[in-house]
């Protein structure tokens, strides 16, 4: 992608809100872009072989800090953001050191993480005096829900800013991360622990900053969901159901290419919104059972994604170059 | 330089390594031998901290390594080669050595810093010419230089070359045998070869060590090693079980690399 097409690209989402888009279209773009960058902060470490089945718990640390806080003590988000992303950290350091020090690598790693999950869910259902249980819970408007001090935006023109804003930093950081020798160090260690370790990585550090940093990224998409839905519920931000939509969508985007999660997240969410729309609530869990078959045709036939694929030469202006120094 | 004492290893009831002691001094070229399974390998994983050590003491300059994980060791300035080559294959030739550069070197150095001595170390091992190769597409002599660039290019003070010259033909054992040797008189690194095929390994090095069932059976110069009546019990067994052929054999034959090879093999 060339400087002058990427310019563009973003001066035209730049442009989106001052379209008059209908309500309904604007909210398709966020969700698009608030989960675009939640896939991208999974595919950072995803990439490397470190699959995470246990994401939804960072969302979940996000979103509810954030949200009780503010419910409870009236803490702006701009103070619980920090708070959110210290709780992600110390939760990815408890699940993480353990794991990389005793080695605990590929479907075993999977299962640790699928388990944090779970815990984090059953944790906010646990506490229900305060989280609402699973019926969830919703952060008090602050006036009219507009408000910078509140992190409220009603208005979704000024929320699809701060969330194309967050995409383009989520990207940046994906970028940061792939021009990295950290990449190099990455890639080593998912290759071969004791080869790495011998030619000087610290294994155990090295992939530790990769899920603090993916962590990070997705607990703050937690705070984007939270803040935008005005509404937290246990099971859309925690626990293993989001967890497998984040890395079914990474996927299917292709989660070795910068745009390719968000690719997969434009996939999932016009999936389930045309799914909803024409088949109606009926059928509440076919969304889930076209996930699965095309997850399972997609890890077959195209393992690297849709961008990641060479089929989809066409699509190829959305690929970063890669510039490797020397 | 490096001093091993009484160096033991036990993997459940197998004594792997037993009470092993040596000494290398600075700017040495040592060979260590000894039959396959004889602990020579194992020696060579306690050293770079690959395995923790079961009991003794491993000291290079002065500072204890046992304990440290392989990362600190490769810090402190010893870097080996595997047996078994294991290029990162996710990574083409050249960024297989930057990587190791820039995590192997003992000071945090840039990035450009860290290329440049991968190119450097590619160099050394005669494989700078495409170096944006798929490490796939080396062979067994290409994939035994990328091993010894990555460790090359992490600047170490000690090298562990562990059997370096298995997989390959006559001339590239030739070739490597000349290129651990300039690797000591040129750049001033100390090396442990670890071989088992003595005939090149006799031509180069200073002083040999062998091993047979976890323990040091011998030390010395070349020469009196392979006049050592234990060493050629060792390397071809039993009078009896051999038959004639151990009755007829000479330190000539015992050096021919060919006949201790295919023992090996």
């Amino acid at each position: 992608m060339t400087r002058f097409s990427k310019f563009t690209a973003l001066f035209l989402l730049a442009a989106v809100p001052f379209l008059d888009l209908p309500d309904y279209y604007m909210h398709v773009l966020i969700l698009i872009l608030i989960w675009g960058f939640v896939y991208t902060g999974w595919s950072i470490m995803g990439r490397f072989g470190l699959v995470s089945l246990g994401h939804g718990a960072f969302l979940g640390i996000g979103g509810y800090t954030v949200g009780m806080l503010w419910n409870f003590y009236g803490i702006t988000p701009w103070l619980g953001i920090p708070i959110a992303l210290i709780l992600a950290t110390i939760v990815a350091l408890i699940v993480g050191y353990p794991c990389f020090q005793f080695r605990i690598i590929g479907h075993y790693f999977a299962l640790v993480t699928l388990a944090l999950a779970e815990v984090v869910r059953l944790v906010i259902i646990g506490m229900r005096d305060y989280t609402g249980g699973s019926l969830g819970m919703t952060p008090q408007r602050y006036g009219e829900g507009m408000s910078v001090y509140a992190f409220q935006f009603v208005e979704k023109d000024y929320f699809y800013v701060i969330v194309l804003l967050s995409w383009v930093f989520g990207i940046w950081v994906w970028n940061l991360v792939d021009g990295s020798m950290a990449r190099y160090s990455m890639e080593a260690i998912s290759d071969d622990e004791d080869a790495s370790a011998s030619v000087g990585i610290n294994v155990t550090r090295e992939k530790l900053k990769i899920t603090i940093l993916s962590a990070w990224l997705t607990a703050f998409g937690g705070v984007l969901y939270g803040q935008y839905q005005m509404y937290l519920n246990p099971d859309t931000i925690a626990g293993i159901s989001v967890s497998l939509q984040i890395v079914f969508a990474s996927i299917v985007g292709g989660m070795y290419v910068a745009l390719g999660p968000t690719v997969g997240a434009v996939i999932t969410i016009l999936l389930s919104e045309s799914l909803r729309i024409l088949v109606g609530v009926e059928l509440a869990g076919l969304d889930g059972t076209i996930y699965g078959i095309m997850l399972i045709l997609f890890i077959i036939f195209l393992p690297r994604g849709i961008l990641g694929s060479g089929w989809a030469k066409p699509l190829e202006i959305l690929r970063f170059p890669k510039d490797k120094p020397g | 330089m490096l001093i091993v004492k009484k160096l033991s290893k036990h993997f459940k009831g197998f004594v792997a390594v037993d009470s092993v002691s040596f000494e290398v001094h600075e700017g040495e070229l040592v060979g260590l031998i000894g039959p396959n399974g004889s602990g020579k390998s194992t020696v060579f994983n306690l050293i770079s901290g690959n395995l923790s050590l079961t009991s003794g003491s491993i000291r290079f300059d002065g500072q204890e390594l046992a304990g440290l994980p392989s990362h600190r060791v490769c810090h402190q300035g010893i870097a080996r080669t595997f047996q078994i080559p294991r290029p990162f294959r996710k990574l083409d030739l050249l960024e297989n050595v930057a990587v190791s550069a820039f995590f192997g070197s003992a000071v945090p150095i840039r990035r450009e810093e860290a290329w440049k001595r991968a190119k450097e170390a590619l160099g050394i091992v005669k494989l700078s010419g495409d170096s944006n190769v798929d490490v796939a597409r080396l062979g067994a002599s290409g994939l035994k230089k990328l091993e010894l660039a990555r460790a090359l290019s992490t600047r170490p003070r000690l090298l562990l070359a562990d059997e370096s010259l298995g997989g390959l033909d006559e001339t590239e054992m030739e070739q490597a045998g000349e290129m651990l040797e300039h690797i000591r008189s040129e750049m001033g690194i100390t090396i442990i070869w670890v071989e088992h095929i003595m005939g090149i390994l006799m031509k180069v090095v200073d002083r040999v060590i062998v091993l047979d069932h976890g323990e040091k059976i011998s030390e010395g110069l070349p020469n009196e090693v392979a006049d050592d009546p234990k060493v050629i019990e060792v390397y071809l067994g039993d009078k009896n079980e051999v038959g004639h052929k151990a009755a007829d054999t000479t330190v000539e034959s015992l050096q021919s690399s060919d006949y201790i090879s295919r023992k090996q093999c």
